[in-house]
């Protein structure tokens, strides 16, 4: 009885439960042999999505319609510029960071200074802002493939007792946001906005400077995340970050985050983000190709937010 | 007049039990409207008038009692009344905004079908608008965000009223004449006597008693989910009307401490839109804004408000705070516990902006959960596990908790039991007392009638302002109407 | 006499269209005549259709943000299934337009968020022409390909098309019952639902329709590439918000225009003509994209904020 009110009343539990799962019939298809190079690797993939996922989820949170579209190609940009300022010297490594962080608060302020100012709705102004960066970001790359220093690039690929360093990284940056969204005023001040934005007004929190905050944390996760994928993958591509406009959003929906807003939840960030991982390799270790794997993807995409309901009733 | 007894019934609504959560909005009320009368029906906020509307029109089903329609009970629905020739008028303005008046009148009578509906709506429409509103001047080509809030009601009215191969057998009018001036009201009640002598039936929601005294035949007064009288009209008078609805003048139990305007005020804002009086609070006093609902008492807390709080900066100090009064829409945040909604004002109190201090955050829930009694077991519990009254509770506690010297209140009453009434308007005494400011719009004449100063509004300006022992139903209502004297 | 609201929401992307023509002709006289304009317009008539049909699922304030997956699925079905049977081809059509129907009807019902929905089935979409063609083929079924270049007098077949298509719409959204109740639903659910009317049949109707036009967007421009393939249409998705958004539509309340949207779509292909005739790097061309359109949303707000002012007077 108590086991079923946790399932319900912890959406995140479904998504680890499928998790095991698709884990437990990969492995049982290989045999056993691929159990740790699987865990690795999902580990290592599932932490870019977590990383992008959590400034995603913040924005979420705010309330229907806010969305960030931009996270793309921040990451791309941020990678590309990064990696050219590093120019594979290691000293360089912390400078690069830095910029990127710097990048993403840019970005960020870009973003809610068109949300605000020309009142354009977040899906155009961020969509907009994403066209602006891209071609930065194509301009500075100029078809140029700059290696990542060599120190960057072996502590992105390499373990901690077996446990990938990414993944280690993405878990400290979600102990953060679960911090900054459970124990501290902000995560109330965002959680009640999403609830409704007028109420949050009339209870005297500072709405813009909360909404503006969040863009900004999503950006420059969105950057970290950038520098990082970049780094490890030796190299930025123009396409890097493509794939995770659907992905930012679809951990975060998977997850258990409401849609609707107020409500967001960071375990369901990992599980979501592991699952999509591995029914993709899953799916690969079967032989099934690409076509099959979207539509799977979208279909559980369908079924998870048909399953999770929509907004709760008010009554 | 007593023949009308005898008369069709149109519509029948017998001992109908509606409950939202843990209200009762109806407990067996009935109403009977026959053809050929207007019955006018009256009753506090909350006792049950517009329920008991969307029970007849279709749009809410009764848990317990029936409804007819022409004597015979059938399926309930909205399309069950639409066929029985039941149209309705609603308080909130049910046009769609994007389209045009014909475009309305479309969507309103689904018989508009094939070519050419387009002229034929609009000469249903002029048509009508010209017999309701003679010189009326509204395009009917014009989308309905064009138009001016009066304009809209009377295309809604006139829109309902119309009927292209028959007339409606019931129009249902809920506060029809919020938004029109003097003038439009009495060709209104004019044309409602007139379509009432031809046959059809009209029921009549408004607080104006003297629209109500003058227009209907029969006089149907509510009270807490019930009918408590019922009689012609002529048996009525605005005294006997009041008394009916329960408002026999209560003893007054709040003695007024003297004028309280010494001093600088500490909340000052000039005419609104350069017309009417200036508005002004001073520390300690108890002000009410007054006037018909709608007319920009509203508006004008919200700019109070607005006004004195940063979008972008979370304040050092609160120095304002703000009691909602439609809870679902800009109160409470319902994936919440009641705790949290309790201390989200006041989290910058205890919290040193980062950290939310749990400790001391549930001392602060449990010292108002005795203060103004919240009724739960547990501050954890979800706050819509509370009933209405105790979910305003809840926000009076989460603006009384913060450190702002002033409370503004946005007609917070509305449908809450009297007992919960009560005790609030206790604290809110003690609070008013210790020094505490309130500027309170309501729509409650007994509310009013608790404050040191009344600000009346009209068409969005204050046209009157009135203390001590000015405060009486009769000065409001008529400054709410005469237009006032401009000073 | 009042100019109405919806006439002055044209008069913005009318003259935004107008401002980038004028300044493609002034940097390249040539292409003022019959090749030049159906050089410049090429591309125009799929996404005007596709703009079409997001501009319907806006009408109803939803989004579709699988309209670019579910325009390649078109264009695959056309460059396989209706080029090789027709038959099969049209029913897969009709299929995928019960389709959107249904996916109207689940987002009514369970109140869903649409923006999630239509993401998932962006992957159902793609996987679905990935699995039809899983490298660039196909060939156009030759009535499609005869129509998207038939080369009537006078004015080029894109322009032609382009103006059929904001006509018929017009009719149908803007001067039909049919569009009145779609719009409606959009200003106002509760009313529409008051005057006795189905709101799911309302929605499973326009997502149907939004579907159809999509069909149509993902023929016309297999007509026009001659091969389809997987990704082909992908910027569809933002591009028909994008135009929409810029002839004077919104995301809620059920103001939308057809004209304004084929306008809008007309605008977006010039704008990525007029760059490369600006001789803009290719860089910063889609960059001068987003410029754009903030540039002209910039615009709107002004224009809102003088219409407001001039209504408070």
């Amino acid at each position: 009885m108590n086991g079923t009110r946790l399932l319900f009343s912890k959406p995140w539990i479904w998504s680890f439960a499928a998790t095991i799962t698709v884990w437990i019939v990969t492995v049982l298809f290989t045999g056993g042999a691929s159990s740790l190079g699987l865990s690795q690797a999902a580990l290592t993939f599932a932490a870019f999505s977590v990383i992008v996922g959590l400034g995603q989820m913040f924005v979420i949170t705010l309330g229907p319609g806010n969305i960030d579209l931009s996270v793309p190609a921040t990451m791309t940009l941020s990678g590309t510029l990064a990696l050219k300022l590093m120019d594979v010297q290691d000293g360089m490594i912390v400078v690069g960071l830095l910029v990127s962080i710097l990048l993403g608060f840019g970005i960020g302020i870009g973003n809610y200074v068109l949300i605000k100012l020309l009142r354009i709705p977040p899906i155009i102004a961020t969509l907009s802002m994403s066209f602006i960066i891209q071609s930065t970001a194509i301009w500075t790359n100029r078809g140029l493939r700059i290696k990542p220093p060599e120190i960057l690039a072996s502590f992105t690929t390499s373990n901690l007792f077996g446990v990938p360093n990414i993944a280690i990284v993405a878990l400290i940056l979600s102990v953060i946001a679960w911090v900054l969204l459970e124990k501290t005023v902000y995560g109330r001040w965002i959680s009640a906005i999403g609830q409704s934005t007028f109420a949050a007004r009339m209870t005297g929190i500072p709405v813009d400077g909360t909404r503006l905050v969040t863009y900004i944390l999503c950006a420059v996760l969105a950057s970290i995340c950038g520098y990082l994928l970049a780094s490890f993958s030796g190299g930025a591509a123009l396409n890097m970050g493509s794939e995770y406009l659907l992905m930012s959003i679809a951990v975060v929906v998977i997850g258990g985050t409401a849609v609707a807003g107020g409500n967001s939840n960071i375990p369901g960030i990992w599980g979501a983000s592991l699952f999509m991982f591995l029914v993709v390799s899953m799916l690969n270790t079967y032989g099934f190709g690409a076509g099959f794997r979207l539509i799977l993807t979208g279909l559980i995409i369908i079924a998870v937010i048909l399953l999770a309901g929509g907004r709760q009733s008010s009554r | 007049m007593n023949e009308v007894i005898t008369r069709q019934e149109v519509v029948a609504a017998r001992g109908i039990k509606v409950t939202f959560g843990a209200v009762k909005a109806l407990d067996g009320a009935d109403l009977v409207i026959h053809a050929g009368e207007c019955v006018g029906l009256v009753g506090h906020n909350g006792a049950g008038k517009s329920t008991i509307v969307n029970a007849i029109n279709g749009g809410l089903t009764p848990h317990a009692g029936e409804i007819s329609y022409g004597g015979v009970r059938a399926q309930h629905g909205i399309s069950t009344a639409r066929a029985n020739g039941v149209r309705c008028v609603f308080q909130e303005l049910s046009l769609c905004p994007n389209l045009t008046v014909n475009e309305n009148a479309r969507i309103m009578h689904a018989e508009l079908a094939g070519w050419n509906w387009r002229s034929r709506a609009g000469a249903l429409v002029k048509l009508q608008l010209q017999e309701i509103f003679p010189g009326h001047g509204i395009d009917c080509d014009s989308t309905i965000d064009d138009l001016s809030i009066a304009e809209r009601q009377m295309v809604e009215i006139a829109v309902s009223f119309a009927g292209l191969n028959q007339k409606p057998k019931l129009v249902i009018l809920d506060e029809p004449t919020s938004s029109l001036d003097a003038g439009l009201a009495a060709q209104l009640m004019a044309y409602i006597r007139r379509f009432v002598g031809e046959g059809g039936s009209v029921l009549l929601i408004s607080h104006i008693l003297g629209e109500i005294l003058s227009t209907s035949d029969r006089i149907v007064v509510m009270k807490d989910g019930r009918v408590v009288a019922d009689r012609s009209a002529s048996e009525f008078s605005k005294r006997s009307l009041v008394e009916a609805m329960g408002n026999v003048a209560r003893e007054k139990e709040w003695q007024r401490a003297g004028d309280k305007r010494n001093g600088a005020p500490v909340l000052a804002m000039p005419a609104r839109r350069g017309q009417g009086l200036a508005f002004e609070a001073h520390r300690g006093e108890m002000i009410g804004l007054a006037g018909l609902g709608g007319h920009g008492q509203t508006e004008t807390l919200l700019d109070l408000y607005l006004s004195r709080n940063s979008n972008w900066w979370p304040a050092r100090r609160k120095e304002i705070a703000f009691v909602a009064g439609d809870r679902s829409l800009n109160g409470i945040f319902p994936l919440w516990s009641i705790l949290k909604n309790l201390s989200i004002a006041s989290l910058g109190d205890f919290s040193a902006r980062t950290i939310v201090d749990r400790d001391r955050e549930g001392a602060l829930g449990n010292g108002w959960k005795k203060r103004i009694e919240i009724r739960t077991p547990d501050m954890e519990n979800r706050i819509l596990s509370l009933s209405g009254g105790n979910q305003q509770k809840v926000l009076f506690a989460r603006a009384l908790a913060t450190s702002a010297r002033i409370v503004l209140m946005d007609d917070p009453m509305r449908g809450v039991d009297v007992g919960t009434k009560q005790e609030v308007y206790d604290i809110l005494r003690l609070e008013a007392a210790g020094g505490r400011t309130f500027i309170w719009y309501s729509t409650e004449m007994d509310e009013i009638r608790l404050c040191d100063r009344v600000y009346v509004f009209r068409e969005g300006a204050i046209v009157a302002e009135l203390a001590g022992d000015e405060i009486t139903e009769k000065n409001v209502l008529e400054a709410s109407f005469s237009g006032g004297e401009a000073a | 006499m009042r100019i109405s609201t919806s006439t002055i929401r044209l008069v913005i992307p009318a003259a935004s269209l107008a401002l980038l023509l004028a300044a493609v002709f002034y940097m390249q006289p040539r292409a003022m005549s019959y090749t030049g304009l159906n050089l410049l317009f090429n591309l125009a008539v799929p996404i005007a259709l596709a703009t079409v049909a997001q501009m319907l699922i806006m009408a109803v304030n939803d989004l579709d943000l699988s309209m670019g997956a579910f325009v390649s699925f078109c264009a695959c079905v056309t460059a396989t299934f209706l080029q090789a049977s027709p038959t099969l081809g049209v029913l897969i059509f009709l299929g995928a337009i019960v389709a959107y129907a249904v996916i109207g009807v689940v987002i009514h019902v369970r109140e869903l968020p649409s923006i999630v929905v239509t993401l998932g089935m962006s992957f159902v979409w793609g996987g679905l022409a990935v699995l039809m063609l899983p490298s660039p083929g196909g060939e156009a079924p030759g009535w499609a390909r005869w129509l998207m270049t038939s080369r009537p007098p006078f004015v080029p077949m894109a322009i032609v098309a382009s103006i059929v298509i904001a006509l018929i719409t017009h009719f149908v959204i803007m001067r039909s019952s049919v569009g009145v109740l779609i719009r409606g639903v959009g200003g106002n659910v509760r009313s529409v639902e008051r005057a006795g009317w189905s709101v799911i049949r309302i929605r499973a109707g326009t997502y149907a329709l939004a579907g159809f036009f999509a069909v149509l967007s993902g023929i016309a421009l297999v007509g026009l590439t001659t091969s389809a393939d997987a990704n082909i249409a992908l910027r569809y998705t933002l591009l028909s918000i994008a135009g929409v958004i810029l002839g004077g539509g919104e995301f809620v309340g059920g103001k939308v225009s057809p004209i304004g949207a084929v306008i809008g779509a007309l605008t977006l292909t010039l704008a990525g003509s007029f760059l490369s005739f600006m001789r803009i790097s290719p860089d910063w061309q889609i960059g001068a994209q987003g410029a754009i359109l903030i540039v002209v949303l910039g615009l709107r707000l002004l224009l809102n904020r003088l219409e407001k002012r001039e209504k408070s007077r």
